[in-house]
Protein backbone atom coordinates (compact mmCIF):
# COMPACT_ATOMS: atom_id res chain seq x y z
CA UNK A 1 0.00 0.00 0.00
CA UNK A 2 1.38 3.50 -1.00
CA UNK A 3 1.35 6.36 1.25
CA UNK A 4 1.89 9.85 0.85
CA UNK A 5 4.90 11.62 2.97
CA UNK A 6 5.52 15.39 2.89
CA UNK A 7 9.40 16.11 2.62
CA UNK A 8 10.64 19.61 3.63
CA UNK A 9 14.67 19.73 2.53
CA UNK A 10 16.32 23.12 3.19
CA UNK A 11 20.41 24.46 2.52
CA UNK A 12 22.27 26.93 1.32
CA UNK A 13 21.51 27.42 -2.26
CA UNK A 14 23.31 26.19 -4.82
CA UNK A 15 23.20 24.62 -8.59
CA UNK A 16 21.13 21.52 -9.33
CA UNK A 17 19.81 20.95 -5.48
CA UNK A 18 16.45 19.64 -7.10
CA UNK A 19 17.72 18.10 -9.69
CA UNK A 20 20.01 15.64 -7.24
CA UNK A 21 17.10 15.40 -4.35
CA UNK A 22 14.26 14.26 -7.55
CA UNK A 23 16.55 11.96 -9.08
CA UNK A 24 17.18 10.03 -5.82
CA UNK A 25 13.52 9.49 -5.42
CA UNK A 26 12.91 8.78 -8.99
CA UNK A 27 15.42 6.05 -8.74
CA UNK A 28 13.61 4.17 -5.75
CA UNK A 29 10.19 4.81 -7.48
CA UNK A 30 8.77 7.55 -5.43
CA UNK A 31 6.10 9.40 -7.12
CA UNK A 32 6.04 13.33 -6.77
CA UNK A 33 2.57 14.84 -6.24
CA UNK A 34 2.45 18.95 -5.42
CA UNK A 35 5.77 20.28 -4.70
CA UNK A 36 6.78 24.05 -4.20
CA UNK A 37 10.16 25.12 -4.32
CA UNK A 38 12.15 27.98 -4.17
CA UNK A 39 14.93 30.37 -2.83
CA UNK A 40 15.03 32.21 0.04
CA UNK A 41 17.28 34.77 0.80
CA UNK A 42 20.59 32.33 0.77
CA UNK A 43 18.75 29.39 1.25
CA UNK A 44 16.76 27.05 -0.84
CA UNK A 45 13.90 25.55 0.64
CA UNK A 46 12.15 22.70 -1.16
CA UNK A 47 8.62 20.90 0.17
CA UNK A 48 7.53 18.18 -2.19
CA UNK A 49 4.24 15.45 -1.61
CA UNK A 50 6.49 12.13 -2.37
CA UNK A 51 4.32 8.76 -3.19
CA UNK A 52 6.30 5.56 -1.85
CA UNK A 53 5.77 2.05 -0.32
CA UNK A 54 6.27 2.91 2.85
CA UNK A 55 10.50 3.20 2.25
CA UNK A 56 12.79 5.10 4.77
CA UNK A 57 13.18 8.09 3.05
CA UNK A 58 15.35 9.59 5.83
CA UNK A 59 17.85 6.81 4.68
CA UNK A 60 17.29 7.10 0.92
CA UNK A 61 17.86 10.72 1.08
CA UNK A 62 20.90 10.52 3.77
CA UNK A 63 23.74 10.97 1.51
CA UNK A 64 22.31 13.44 -1.33
CA UNK A 65 21.54 15.47 2.36
CA UNK A 66 25.31 15.07 3.92
CA UNK A 67 26.68 15.74 0.35
CA UNK A 68 24.46 19.15 -0.45
CA UNK A 69 24.39 19.76 3.32
CA UNK A 70 20.70 20.09 3.60
CA UNK A 71 18.28 19.80 6.44
CA UNK A 72 15.55 17.13 5.77
CA UNK A 73 12.24 17.19 7.66
CA UNK A 74 10.02 14.34 7.11
CA UNK A 75 5.77 14.37 7.74
CA UNK A 76 3.67 11.51 6.79
CA UNK A 77 0.94 13.48 5.24
CA UNK A 78 -2.39 12.90 7.49
CA UNK A 79 -4.32 13.95 4.28
CA UNK A 80 -3.76 11.78 0.99
CA UNK A 81 -6.26 13.89 -1.29
CA UNK A 82 -4.81 15.45 -3.89
CA UNK A 83 -7.53 17.78 -5.34
CA UNK A 84 -6.19 21.10 -5.34
CA UNK A 85 -8.29 23.94 -2.83
CA UNK A 86 -9.63 26.45 -5.63
CA UNK A 87 -8.89 30.24 -4.34
CA UNK A 88 -11.95 32.70 -4.95
CA UNK A 89 -9.82 36.04 -4.08
CA UNK A 90 -6.53 37.64 -4.62
CA UNK A 91 -4.95 39.85 -2.44
CA UNK A 92 -2.04 42.30 -2.18
CA UNK A 93 -1.06 43.98 0.46
CA UNK A 94 2.09 46.42 0.41
CA UNK A 95 3.41 49.31 2.46
CA UNK A 96 6.72 50.74 4.48
CA UNK A 97 7.91 48.04 5.85
CA UNK A 98 7.24 47.77 9.84
CA UNK A 99 6.78 44.88 12.28
CA UNK A 100 3.96 43.50 12.29
CA UNK A 101 2.63 44.02 8.96
CA UNK A 102 2.00 39.99 8.21
CA UNK A 103 0.43 39.51 11.53
CA UNK A 104 -2.05 42.29 11.15
CA UNK A 105 -3.49 41.94 8.46
CA UNK A 106 -3.75 37.69 8.71
CA UNK A 107 -5.48 37.91 11.27
CA UNK A 108 -8.01 40.50 10.52
CA UNK A 109 -8.59 38.88 7.35
CA UNK A 110 -8.95 35.24 9.03
CA UNK A 111 -11.46 37.11 11.63
CA UNK A 112 -13.27 38.10 8.41
CA UNK A 113 -13.18 34.12 6.71
CA UNK A 114 -9.96 34.16 5.04
CA UNK A 115 -8.70 31.18 4.35
CA UNK A 116 -5.01 31.42 2.73
CA UNK A 117 -4.34 28.90 0.01
CA UNK A 118 -0.86 30.65 -1.07
CA UNK A 119 1.05 33.61 0.26
CA UNK A 120 4.17 35.14 -0.70
CA UNK A 121 6.17 38.05 0.80
CA UNK A 122 8.85 40.17 -0.34
CA UNK A 123 11.05 43.05 1.15
CA UNK A 124 11.84 45.61 -1.72
CA UNK A 125 12.52 49.16 -1.85
CA UNK A 126 15.53 51.15 -0.95
CA UNK A 127 18.19 50.57 2.10
CA UNK A 128 16.50 53.56 4.18
CA UNK A 129 12.93 53.23 3.28
CA UNK A 130 12.16 49.50 2.97
CA UNK A 131 8.52 48.14 1.48
CA UNK A 132 7.05 45.04 2.33
CA UNK A 133 5.13 42.72 -0.05
CA UNK A 134 2.46 40.18 0.19
CA UNK A 135 0.34 38.60 -2.24
CA UNK A 136 -2.20 36.28 -0.78
CA UNK A 137 -4.88 33.63 -2.48
CA UNK A 138 -7.07 32.64 -0.87
CA UNK A 139 -10.52 31.05 0.18
CA UNK A 140 -13.19 33.86 1.28
CA UNK A 141 -15.55 31.85 3.53
CA UNK A 142 -17.69 34.68 4.48
CA UNK A 143 -17.51 36.18 1.28
CA UNK A 144 -15.16 38.94 -0.35
CA UNK A 145 -17.44 41.73 0.80
CA UNK A 146 -16.44 40.97 4.64
CA UNK A 147 -12.74 41.03 3.80
CA UNK A 148 -13.04 44.32 2.08
CA UNK A 149 -14.57 45.41 5.67
CA UNK A 150 -12.03 44.09 7.57
CA UNK A 151 -9.32 45.38 5.49
CA UNK A 152 -10.52 49.14 6.48
CA UNK A 153 -9.77 48.11 9.83
CA UNK A 154 -6.25 47.79 9.16
CA UNK A 155 -3.61 50.30 9.69
CA UNK A 156 -2.83 53.37 7.44
CA UNK A 157 0.23 53.05 5.28
CA UNK A 158 -0.81 49.44 4.20
CA UNK A 159 -2.35 49.32 0.91
CA UNK A 160 -4.60 46.85 0.33
CA UNK A 161 -5.85 45.23 -2.97
CA UNK A 162 -8.92 42.58 -2.48
CA UNK A 163 -10.01 41.17 -6.09
CA UNK A 164 -12.25 37.81 -6.93
CA UNK A 165 -10.78 35.56 -8.56
CA UNK A 166 -13.62 34.34 -11.35
CA UNK A 167 -12.43 31.54 -12.76
CA UNK A 168 -13.26 30.75 -15.81
CA UNK A 169 -13.98 27.44 -17.32
CA UNK A 170 -14.02 26.40 -20.89
CA UNK B 1 -29.14 15.31 -29.77
CA UNK B 2 -26.26 13.78 -27.84
CA UNK B 3 -23.74 14.32 -25.62
CA UNK B 4 -20.43 14.03 -26.79
CA UNK B 5 -17.56 12.83 -25.17
CA UNK B 6 -15.20 14.97 -23.94
CA UNK B 7 -11.71 14.21 -24.75
CA UNK B 8 -8.29 15.08 -22.49
CA UNK B 9 -4.87 15.84 -22.58
CA UNK B 10 -2.90 14.27 -23.16
CA UNK B 11 -5.08 13.59 -26.19
CA UNK B 12 -2.70 14.52 -29.71
CA UNK B 13 -6.08 15.90 -31.37
CA UNK B 14 -6.17 18.81 -28.94
CA UNK B 15 -2.28 19.83 -30.00
CA UNK B 16 -3.41 20.18 -34.09
CA UNK B 17 -4.57 22.74 -35.57
CA UNK B 18 -8.45 22.81 -36.94
CA UNK B 19 -9.64 23.15 -40.34
CA UNK B 20 -11.89 26.09 -41.63
CA UNK B 21 -15.28 25.03 -41.75
CA UNK B 22 -16.69 25.64 -45.47
CA UNK B 23 -19.62 23.40 -45.71
CA UNK B 24 -22.50 25.32 -43.80
CA UNK B 25 -25.10 22.29 -44.61
CA UNK B 26 -27.87 20.79 -41.61
CA UNK B 27 -24.66 18.41 -40.31
CA UNK B 28 -23.32 21.56 -39.00
CA UNK B 29 -26.21 22.36 -37.15
CA UNK B 30 -26.60 19.05 -36.00
CA UNK B 31 -23.10 19.41 -34.69
CA UNK B 32 -23.55 22.77 -32.70
CA UNK B 33 -26.76 21.41 -30.78
CA UNK B 34 -24.72 18.38 -29.92
CA UNK B 35 -21.91 20.53 -29.12
CA UNK B 36 -23.93 22.73 -26.78
CA UNK B 37 -25.44 19.81 -24.91
CA UNK B 38 -21.78 18.70 -24.22
CA UNK B 39 -21.24 22.07 -22.82
CA UNK B 40 -24.40 22.30 -20.40
CA UNK B 41 -23.26 18.67 -19.54
CA UNK B 42 -19.95 19.72 -18.08
CA UNK B 43 -19.56 21.78 -14.52
CA UNK B 44 -20.67 25.53 -15.58
CA UNK B 45 -18.42 25.54 -18.58
CA UNK B 46 -18.60 29.10 -20.36
CA UNK B 47 -17.40 27.37 -23.79
CA UNK B 48 -16.54 24.64 -25.76
CA UNK B 49 -14.23 24.15 -28.85
CA UNK B 50 -14.68 21.27 -31.51
CA UNK B 51 -11.44 20.39 -31.23
CA UNK B 52 -12.43 19.08 -27.22
CA UNK B 53 -15.12 16.40 -28.19
CA UNK B 54 -12.29 15.49 -31.16
CA UNK B 55 -13.63 17.32 -34.13
CA UNK B 56 -11.03 19.21 -36.17
CA UNK B 57 -12.97 22.33 -37.32
CA UNK B 58 -13.29 26.04 -36.82
CA UNK B 59 -16.43 25.67 -34.23
CA UNK B 60 -16.79 27.20 -30.25
CA UNK B 61 -18.92 28.30 -28.59
CA UNK B 62 -19.07 30.56 -25.51
CA UNK B 63 -21.96 31.85 -23.47
CA UNK B 64 -21.75 33.77 -19.84
CA UNK B 65 -25.08 34.63 -19.89
CA UNK B 66 -25.82 32.26 -16.92
CA UNK B 67 -22.87 33.01 -14.53
CA UNK B 68 -23.58 33.71 -10.70
CA UNK B 69 -21.52 36.54 -10.94
CA UNK B 70 -23.14 38.60 -13.73
CA UNK B 71 -20.24 39.94 -16.56
CA UNK B 72 -21.05 42.04 -19.38
CA UNK B 73 -21.33 39.59 -22.69
CA UNK B 74 -22.96 39.50 -26.08
CA UNK B 75 -25.12 36.49 -25.43
CA UNK B 76 -24.68 33.04 -26.80
CA UNK B 77 -22.34 32.73 -29.18
CA UNK B 78 -22.42 30.05 -31.77
CA UNK B 79 -19.12 31.20 -33.49
CA UNK B 80 -18.08 29.49 -37.18
CA UNK B 81 -14.27 30.09 -38.05
CA UNK B 82 -13.41 32.81 -35.77
CA UNK B 83 -10.88 35.38 -35.40
CA UNK B 84 -9.68 38.25 -33.61
CA UNK B 85 -8.52 41.16 -35.58
CA UNK B 86 -7.82 43.17 -33.04
CA UNK B 87 -5.54 42.71 -29.33
CA UNK B 88 -5.35 45.42 -26.66
CA UNK B 89 -3.96 45.61 -23.05
CA UNK B 90 -3.32 42.27 -20.79
CA UNK B 91 -4.81 41.10 -17.75
CA UNK B 92 -4.22 37.69 -15.64
CA UNK B 93 -7.18 35.68 -14.94
CA UNK B 94 -7.58 32.12 -13.46
CA UNK B 95 -8.71 29.47 -15.92
CA UNK B 96 -9.31 26.20 -15.87
CA UNK B 97 -10.31 23.26 -18.47
CA UNK B 98 -12.56 20.33 -19.32
CA UNK B 99 -9.65 18.82 -21.35
CA UNK B 100 -7.52 19.27 -18.01
CA UNK B 101 -9.49 18.14 -15.43
CA UNK B 102 -8.59 18.98 -11.84
CA UNK B 103 -6.27 22.13 -12.40
CA UNK B 104 -6.85 26.01 -12.40
CA UNK B 105 -3.91 28.08 -12.89
CA UNK B 106 -3.10 31.92 -14.18
CA UNK B 107 -2.87 33.03 -17.97
CA UNK B 108 -2.77 35.95 -19.58
CA UNK B 109 -4.86 37.38 -21.94
CA UNK B 110 -5.82 40.33 -23.84
CA UNK B 111 -8.14 42.84 -22.15
CA UNK B 112 -9.98 43.76 -25.06
CA UNK B 113 -10.73 41.97 -28.67
CA UNK B 114 -11.80 42.51 -31.62
CA UNK B 115 -13.95 39.34 -32.90
CA UNK B 116 -15.67 37.97 -35.93
CA UNK B 117 -17.07 34.95 -37.29
CA UNK B 118 -19.62 33.55 -38.89
CA UNK B 119 -22.93 32.16 -37.92
CA UNK B 120 -24.32 28.66 -39.06
CA UNK B 121 -25.98 30.54 -42.25
CA UNK B 122 -22.55 31.41 -42.54
CA UNK B 123 -23.17 35.51 -42.09
CA UNK B 124 -19.88 36.99 -40.69
CA UNK B 125 -20.75 39.49 -37.12
CA UNK B 126 -17.89 41.40 -35.84
CA UNK B 127 -17.64 42.87 -32.48
CA UNK B 128 -15.83 44.19 -29.62
CA UNK B 129 -15.82 42.84 -26.52
CA UNK B 130 -13.67 42.35 -22.77
CA UNK B 131 -12.74 41.06 -19.59
CA UNK B 132 -14.47 38.00 -18.77
CA UNK B 133 -16.17 37.43 -22.27
CA UNK B 134 -12.57 38.52 -24.21
CA UNK B 135 -10.96 35.77 -22.38
CA UNK B 136 -13.32 32.67 -22.61
CA UNK B 137 -13.12 33.84 -26.32
CA UNK B 138 -9.37 33.64 -26.46
CA UNK B 139 -9.35 30.15 -24.40
CA UNK B 140 -11.66 28.95 -27.35
CA UNK B 141 -9.96 30.03 -30.15
CA UNK B 142 -6.72 28.45 -29.10
CA UNK B 143 -8.50 25.15 -28.73
CA UNK B 144 -8.75 26.10 -32.77
CA UNK B 145 -5.03 26.42 -32.85
CA UNK B 146 -4.16 23.55 -31.45
CA UNK B 147 -3.10 25.40 -27.92
CA UNK B 148 -4.01 24.70 -24.30
CA UNK B 149 -4.40 27.29 -21.13
CA UNK B 150 -1.42 24.92 -20.04
CA UNK B 151 1.01 26.81 -22.77
CA UNK B 152 0.58 29.87 -21.77
CA UNK B 153 0.59 29.45 -17.90
CA UNK B 154 2.25 32.36 -15.50
CA UNK B 155 3.55 31.92 -12.32
CA UNK B 156 2.36 34.34 -9.48
CA UNK B 157 5.56 36.18 -9.58
CA UNK B 158 5.38 37.18 -12.96
CA UNK B 159 3.19 40.06 -12.60
CA UNK B 160 2.91 40.91 -9.01
CA UNK B 161 1.27 44.41 -9.63
CA UNK B 162 -0.27 44.07 -12.57
CA UNK B 163 -4.43 45.02 -11.55
CA UNK B 164 -7.13 44.60 -12.96
CA UNK B 165 -8.95 48.32 -12.65
CA UNK B 166 -12.56 48.65 -15.06
CA UNK B 167 -13.88 51.88 -16.35
CA UNK B 168 -16.56 52.37 -18.17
Amino acid sequence: MKKWSLLTLVGADQTAIVAAVTRVLAEADCELGETSMMRMGGSFAMMLRVRHENQDLAALLKDVCDRLSLHLHIDDDVDSSNAAIEPDVNITVYGADRSGIVAEVTSKLADAGLNIIDLETALAGTKDKPIYIMTIEGQARQGVDALTKAAESISDGVELNIIPIQTLRA
Amino acid sequence: MAVLEIIHYPDDRLKQASDTVTLFDQSLKDFLVDLEETRLSGPGAVGIAAPQVGVAKRIAIVDLTELKKPVDNHGHLLMINPEITQWQGMEKGREGCLSVPDFTGNVIRAEKITIRFQNSEAQWAEFETRGYEARAIQHEIDHLDGMLFLDRLVSRRADLFQRKVYKK
